[in-house]
Formats: structure tokens, C-alpha cells, sequence
């Protein structure tokens, strides 16, 4: 007989309530998203009026969770970052080159004389006068190396040191780039995000795809180019000692020399150690300053250690020129006049007041590891998505009524019951989507209208069964049960197969095409419960009332 | 009084003239794989590489004065083309300006795009800037998402294959997937023919057919199943015919419900994704069509196992029934 247990009756309408009371800040969006605003800002501490009133503005016994809106729809800044790691791998070599000269000289006299002949295809390459003592050397070079700590790999060493005839040649090994990639990687992700939080945006998404890639969404911001301004550049800060300067970029440095363009002066190259003093990773703070003659600049502090190191260096080269070089570009190359004991200095430039705003940020937020290039950018204008949201909301009430007057056109009081679980359904989306923070985008809005049109589709096939069911003249009671027993083997084959594409598109997909996937999948899951569940138990309780005779559908 | 699509107890007799049926679609088919190998896809840039530029401005956009401002800027291959809506404003006028990957970049740079928005503004007054939407997809990653759209295609086919054959028999996943090719096949040919821009959306409608169409033939085949258990003296034919006369009217009221949520969407929904929408409205037509002539003439060639009374047997088996 058609009967449901009464805990499935409630278990059933907290479901429903649950469902609709999660979907219910969306309808409210810009009061609840103030108001989430305002109580997030009073946590971290910020006080004031206004928050006050914004936070007391939705009540807090409601859940206050809202659907995101994707790029598409808010507008914003997507960039996707690519990171050439294996740039990172001739710096590990340029800082390796300093302890192999000293253990090499300490052992002059058993391997003789040595050169080095630079650092190329990720290989240091060292030349011995004496290519019978290679073995020696070799042996003193790799007791320089040091473990690699990872879980995949045991008892290997950071670099590997071989021979090509009379070179020594030092490359790091396997283990080590893999352990050298991931490092750089979570580097540069957090660098990024902390660049990002540093301008202040809401809301920032910064992913890391596959192996070497970011991805980096930003709303509101006003075009691509101002995120990749921001992240573009290494912002590597460096203090090198001067060795001379040239007008010819290709002169010859000398070992252990580099030659850098001046970042004003046009033609104008510094001969500089490679080995630099100090670096921007000892920097503890940077702000935006003016120098004496009131020009902008940024004025910084280094840690301890690094003031230490900058008030040694000073002290001993009174008189000599020292550059402050920025991503290989040298900024200035001042003389030092006094030992600098501080550790606190000041780089002046030809800056406008916007760089040294935004080079202060760099500087504090810390260098990239790698200089990242851009394989995918889009900007999307806040307009056009408002545009995008008012389009998809005249479709979605559009599609909705005519569905729902399709209905009841074709199946009377059943339509109706149907309508009530179409509206439930879309309502159960929202507060899913809400519930896990998915993100909505404009073919997510897509996925739903066509659920609008889709999650009828069990009812129907119920609908349709139970008119079937009549016309073998049976009783409306045991029409109606065989009508949801027999349809549902076809509802749940239907239905999964379905569920597998979106699955399967959710897993492949990207961007736009995975808020597709989102709510079609919850669209399936609601519209199955609903057809199997809440109009069923209308129907049960409307057949319990009614008693009908007769039954049309 | 209620409104039927399809009046009661029909009884067409869909199988006929099969091999007219089978015919059509071959022909149809063949045309949309000609059609592809000749013109090919207009690929968007998320295919390609390059870059798009959306452009607003209050006076009509005037195509050649745009493109002749362009033309100094030796950005390669460029095309413009109008967007016509109707929630448009009576003063706006959009344009869409497609231009190729520029040779040893990846993603746009910032000074192209400068560039572009200078040149556009002295010849349109009324240009509306920053550009309401630009996107770049560099080679790249371009390579890599066309990799991966088709793969999700043909995993999703796949999937279903699998699925289906567990649970009716392979017959039935065949005929399924007969039908999903022929969807997918004949929705690539239109797009090809019409020359509609193909990018990354549009796979997901791609692959929002197949879920749609698939739904459709899963639907008659569970019927099939019931009827070939129910009636184990009638042919093969008769009980194909039966099982789609018999969910014929539920066929028809879901194609109608999910076109009139389509074309609402299609109509009002916007330019952005018109494409879109588009291509699924055309999956559901011709995925309705495919799950009657295609997978049922399919499982008809093929014929079927016809002894269905051990439901323990391997494969085909129903969901038990529950109560609610």
C-alpha cells in the first residue's frame, strides 16, 4: 500500500528545510556578503560603526554561506603562471661554486691547478691542469654534496660530480631537482599570494596546476595586466660589490664576474661579483620613502644577520662602489662613504611614486624564485558580468515558468506537485552549492536552466508510468506505487549515466566547464531525490486526504 | 482537459523502413565528416592560441574602419566581427576581435593590447575602455586543453559503454553508443558547417549531449528489457516498437521541456554563451531522433539475448525495487 514511515516523512522534509534554508542568503547577495564582509572584519580585530551595522544585518542564527560567483559573473583578472623551474638550477650551481673553490684550493697540492669554466646545460664545469688527478678531485668535490631528504628517493646526494676528459663536471642529481621544483614551486605560490593579500583584494584564488603552473584568479581587479605587473616580476634585490664599469654589454667579466645594464643610463654596463653581498631574502621590511632630494624612494631593513653582513662589508670598502641590483637591471651604484651599520638603507632611483610603492610590496612580499611567463590571461569588465547575471536570471525565471505551466497543462494536480518539487530542486542547488562553496559560473547558470528542463524528466517517467498503470484498470493506490516501482530502475539508469559525463567533465574540465559540471551533477543528485522522494511523499499525503476514486494524471 | 504531445496507445511502426532511417543518418553523417575535413572547425582561441578583445562603444561599430585602424599595427591575422543581442542597450554596439598567437609569445602582452585600444579610439569616439573582456590563451596551453577536451570526450563515451553493458548486455551499450557517435558526430558537422566558433564550452556541451542523449536511450531500453522479459513469444521488432510507442510520450514531453528551458536561455541568456546553448538545443533535437532510429535500429541489427527470465544471469540486471 502507499504508505511512508513517518521518520522518513521527517527525515525527508529536513531535507527539504535544510536545503532551502542554505539556498536562502543567496536570494539576500549583496546584504549577506556585507554582512560576511563586516563579520570577518571584526574577527580580525577592526572596529567601527559601520561594520556593526553591516554585521547586524542578517541575523546570525541564518547561515550566512553564499554561492561564489566565477570571474565570469563578478569580473576579475585570470592569469595562469608558468614557471621555468629549471632556471632555478644554475643558481644552486652559482652558490655551489664557492665551497668547491675553497675544498679545491685547500688540495692544491694533491690535485694541482684548476679553472673554471663556467656554468652551461646546467653543469658546472671545472677544468684541471692535470687530468690524472681527476680522481682526487672528484673524490674532494663529492664529499661536498649533501643527502637529499625525501620520501621517494634513498641515499642520494644533492649534486653528482663526473668527468669529461680533463673537465670536472658538478650536476645536480635527479632527487635533488625533483626536491629543488617543489620548493620552488610552494615558494613562489606563497610569494604570490602573499604579493596579492598585500594589495588587498577579496577573495583571491591561487591554485597550482600540474607540475609547474599557477593559476591565479583575481575579482575586481580592472585588467590582466595589473595582476601580471604585480607577480611578474622576480623582484630579486641584491648588493653586489662594483668591480667596473663599461659601455660594452658583450666585454668580457672575468670569472666570477657578471656583467649588468644600468637600469637609467642607457649604454652604461656595471662589471659586478656574482656573488652578491646581501640579498632581498634578508630584508625584513621595505616602505615606500623619499630620499634628500625629496624624490620617491624605498627604504628598507635588513634581518640581523644581513645587517650584520652589510655593516662588515661597508666597513671594509669605504670608498668603493657597491650596486643595488633589482632582476639584473642595476638600480644604482653608489659610493660608500661610511661603514652602514644599521642594516636600514634607502635605494633611490628615477622612480615614480608608484614604482617605489609597488617595489616597496616586491621587496617585502620577497623575490620569485623564477621569472614566471603567462600562458593564458583573460580580463572579464565587471559589467559584462552584471550583464552576464541579469541575462541568466530573465532566462532561469523564464525557463522555470514555462516549465511549470507545461506542467500543469499536461498533468493537472500531478504537474503541480511536480512544480513544487522543480522549485525545491533548484532551491536544494543553490543551498548545495552555497554549503560546498562552489563556484558559479555562467555556464554553471547554463547547467541549471537545463536542469530546470532535465529534472522534470523523472517525474514525467513516473507520471507517464502511472497512466500506464491506470489504463490496465487497476486501483489509483496501486497505480500509483507501481507507477514509482516500475519507473525507477529507468530514473536510476538514466539518471547515473548522465552523472558519469558530468563526473567525467568535473575531473577533465577547467574554469567555466567545471562550474558547468558542479551543477549539473547536483542537479541530477536533487532532481532524483526529488522525484523519488518529495513528490512522492506529496502524493502520498494528498492521496491519504483525498481517498480519489478515480485518478487522472 | 490536458494537453498530450503524443495521444495515446500510438502505434507507429518506427522499424519500416530501417534501412531508409539508417540511410538518412549515414548520409547526414558522411556530409558532417566531409564538411569537417573540408572547411574544419572555426576553433576559438582556447583551441588555437591568441587573443580575443570585446569591445564596447555607443555608436555603431563600423567593421572596416576598425580593421584599417588595425592594420598598422601588423598584428597578423585579424577578424572582427559584430555581436547582435537583443538585451543590448540601444547604444551599445559590440564587437568581437579575434587576433592570432603573436609569434614568441605566449599570452598577450599588455602593450598589444594598449596598442589596440589607442588605435580603436581614434577612429570610434565612443569606445568604451578598459575592453569589457579580454582573453589570451597562449600555444601552449591551447595544445593541451584540445588534448584534453577530446579525451574527456572519448573517456565519457567510454564510461558509458561500460556502464551500460553491465547493465543490460552489449547489444544495448553498442546501440547507446551508435547513437552518442552519431550525436556527437553530426554536432561537430554543424558547427563546421555554419562555421560557429568551437571552443572549450562547447565540449561541455559536447559532452552535456551525450549525458542528454544517452538519458533518452536508456529510457527505451529499459522498457525494452521489461517488455522483452514480459513478452518472450513476440519477434524483436514488435517488442522495439511496443517499448518506444510505449515511452513515446515521455520521450516527447522531456525534448519539450528541456527545449523550452534551451530557448529561453537561448534567447535571453546573452551573446556570451549563445554558442553554447546552441549546440546543446541542437544535442537534444538530434539525440531525441538518434535514440529511436539509431540505437534501436542498432540493437535490431544486432539482435538480442532473448532469455531474461534469470535475472542472476551475468549482466542485466534490474535495480531491486524500494519503497519509499
Amino acid at each position: 500500500m502507499l504508505q511512508i514511515d513517518l521518520w522518513k516523512r521527517i527525515a525527508i522534509i529536513l531535507t527539504i528545510v535544510a536545503g532551502l534554508l542554505l539556498a536562502v542568503p543567496n536570494a539576500f547577495y549583496p546584504r549577506v556578503e556585507a554582512h560576511n564582509d563586516a563579520v570577518l572584519a571584526l574577527e580580525g580585530g577592526a572596529t567601527g560603526a559601520g561594520l556593526e551595522e553591516n554585521a547586524a544585518q542578517w541575523p546570525a542564527f541564518l547561515p550566512s554561506g553564499l554561492v561564489n560567483l566565477g570571474l565570469d559573473l563578478r569580473g576579475g583578472a585570470h592569469l595562469l603562471a608558468e614557471l621555468p623551474l629549471e632556471d632555478v638550477y644554475e643558481k644552486r650551481l652559482v652558490g655551489f661554486w664557492p665551497s668547491v673553490l675553497d675544498a679545491m684550493r685547500a688540495e692544491r697540492a694533491t690535485i694541482g691547478t684548476f679553472r673554471r669554466i663556467g656554468i652551461e646545460d646546467g653543469e658546472l664545469r671545472i677544468r684541471l691542469s692535470d687530468a690524472s688527478k681527476m680522481d682526487r678531485a672528484i673524490e674532494i668535490v663529492s664529499a661536498l654534496a649533501r643527502p637529499v631528504v625525501s620520501l621517494s628517493t634513498v641515499g642520494a646526494t644533492d649534486f653528482e660530480v663526473t668527468s669529461r676528459n680533463d673537465l670536472l663536471i658538478v650536476t645536480m642529481s635527479e632527487a635533488e631537482r625533483l626536491a629543488t621544483d617543489e620548493r620552488t614551486m610552494l615558494q613562489s605560490l606563497e610569494i604570490i599570494r602573499r604579493r596579492i593579500d598585500e594589495v588587498g583584494t577579496r577573495e583571491p584564488t591561487i591554485q597550482r596546476q600540474g607540475t609547474n603552473r599557477i593559476l591565479i584568479q583575481v575579482p575586481g581587479l580592472g585588467s590582466a595586466q595589473e595582476l601580471k605587473d604585480l607577480i611578474g616580476t622576480t623582484a630579486q634585490l641584491s648588493f653586489h660589490p662594483v668591480v667596473g664599469r663599461t659601455s660594452n654589454a658583450n666585454d668580457r667579466a672575468g670569472v666570477g664576474n657578471v656583467i649588468f645594464p644600468s637600469i637609467d643610463e642607457e649604454g652604461v654596463f656595471y662589471v659586478l661579483e656574482e656573488n652578491p653581498v646581501v640579498t632581498g631574502e634578508e630584508l625584513v621590511d621595505s616602505q615606500p620613502s623619499f630620499d634628500q632630494n625629496g624624490g620617491p624612494a624605498v627604504s628598507f631593513r635588513f634581518n640581523s644577520a644581513g645587517g650584520a653582513k652589510f655593516g662588515r662589508y661597508t666597513a671594509e670598502n669605504v670608498g668603493q662602489l657597491f650596486a643595488i641590483v633589482l632582476d639584473e637591471e642595476v638600480i644604482s651604484a653608489p659610493r660608500i662613504n661610511e661603514a652602514i651599520p644599521g642594516g636600514s638603507g634607502i635605494i633611490s632611483g628615477n622612480f615614480s611614486l608608484e614604482q617605489s610603492t609597488q617595489l616597496a610590496v616586491l621587496l617585502r612580499a620577497g623575490a620569485l624564485p623564477v621569472e614566471p611567463t603567462f600562458v593564458e590571461e583573460r580580463t572579464i569588465g565587471p559589467q559584462l558580468g552584471q550583464d552576464s547575471i541579469d541575462a541568466g536570471r530573465i532566462a532561469c525565471i523564464v525557463a522555470f515558468s514555462g516549465v511549470l505551466v507545461f506542467m500543469v497543462l499536461s498533468y493537472g494536480t500531478f504537474g503541480l506537485f511536480a512544480n513544487v518539487a522543480l522549485i525545491v530542486n533548484v532551491a536544494m542547488i543553490f543551498g548545495l552549492l552555497s554549503m560546498i562553496g562552489a563556484t558559479l559560473t555562467l555556464p554553471g547558470i547554463a547547467g541549471i536552466v537545463l536542469t530546470i528542463g532535465m529534472a522534470v524528466d523523472a517525474n514525467v517517467l513516473i507520471f507517464e508510468r502511472i497512466r500506464e498503470e491506470l489504463k490496465s484498470a487497476k486501483g489509483p493506490a496501486r497505480a500509483i506505487e507501481l507507477g514509482y516501482e516500475k519507473a525507477l530502475s529507468a530514473i536510476l539508469d538514466a539518471n547515473i549515466t548522465t552523472f558519469i559525463t558530468a563526473v567525467i567533465l568535473f575531473v577533465m574540465g577547467s574554469g567555466p566547464v567545471r562550474g558547468f559540471a558542479i551543477t549539473l551533477g547536483l542537479g541530477i543528485l536533487t532532481s532524483v531525490f526529488t522525484a523519488i522522494f518529495v513528490t512522492r511523499l506529496i502524493v502520498v499525503i494528498w492521496f491519504e486526504r483525498r481517498r480519489p476514486k478515480t485518478l487522472e494524471v | 482537459m490536458r494537453l498530450r504531445l503524443v495521444r495515446d496507445n500510438t502505434n507507429f511502426d518506427f522499424f519500416a523502413r530501417p534501412k531508409l532511417w539508417l540511410g538518412i543518418s549515414g548520409v547526414m553523417m558522411i556530409v558532417a565528416l566531409i564538411s569537417f575535413a573540408i572547411q574544419g572547425l572555426n576553433y576559438g582561441i582556447d583551441f588555437q592560441g591568441g587573443t580575443t578583445i570585446r569591445t564596447e562603444s555607443s555608436q555603431p561599430v563600423d567593421v572596416a574602419s576598425y580593421r584599417a585602424a588595425l592594420e598598422p599595427l601588423e598584428l597578423g591575422d585579424i577578424s572582427i566581427t559584430e555581436v547582435f543581442d537583443p538585451n543590448f542597450r540601444d547604444d551599445q554596439f559590440v564587437s568581437q576581435i579575434r587576433i592570432q598567437a603573436q609569434e614568441g609569445e605566449e599570452a598577450a602582452s599588455g602593450d598589444m593590447i594598449a596598442a589596440v585600444a589607442d588605435a580603436l579610439s581614434a577612429v570610434d569616439s565612443g569606445l568604451v575602455l578598459p575592453f569589457p573582456a579580454v582573453d589570451s590563451v597562449g600555444p601552449t596551453v591551447s595544445g593541451e586543453l584540445i588534448q584534453t577536451a577530446a579525451i574527456a570526450v572519448v573517456l565519457a563515451i567510454l564510461a558509458v559503454l561500460i556502464y551500460i553493458w553491465l547493465r543490460f548486455e552489449w547489444q544495448f551499450a553498442v546501440g547507446a553508443v551508435a547513437a552518442l557517435v552519431h550525436d556527437v558526430v553530426l554536432t561537430i558537422g554543424v558547427f563546421s558547417e555554419l562555421q560557429i566558433r568551437f571552443d572549450l564550452a562547447i565540449i561541455a556541451a559536447l559532452l552535456t549531449i551525450v549525458g542528454y542523449s544517452l538519458n533518452d536511450t536508456v529510457v527505451v531500453f529499459d522498457r525494452v528489457r521489461e517488455n522483452l522479459r514480459r513478452y518472450k513469444k513476440k519477434d524483436l521488432k514488435e517488442v522495439l516498437n511496443l517499448s518506444i510507442n510505449e515511452t513515446l510520450s515521455r520521450t516527447f514531453m522531456t525534448s519539450v521541456t528541456t527545449l523550452l528551458a534551451l530557448i529561453s536561455l537561448f534567447v535571453l541568456g546573452g551573446d556570451v554563451i549563445r554558442g553554447f546553448v546552441f549546440a546543446m538545443i541542437w544535442g537534444v533535437i538530434v539525440g531525441t531522433y538518434s535514440s529511436i532510429f539509431v540505437a534501436s535500429a542498432t540493437l535490431l541489427a544486432l539482435g538480442v539475448k532473448r532469455d531474461w527470465s534469470k535475472p542472476t544471469d551475468e549482466g542485466g540486471t534490474q535495480f531491486g525495487n524500494t519503497d519509499a
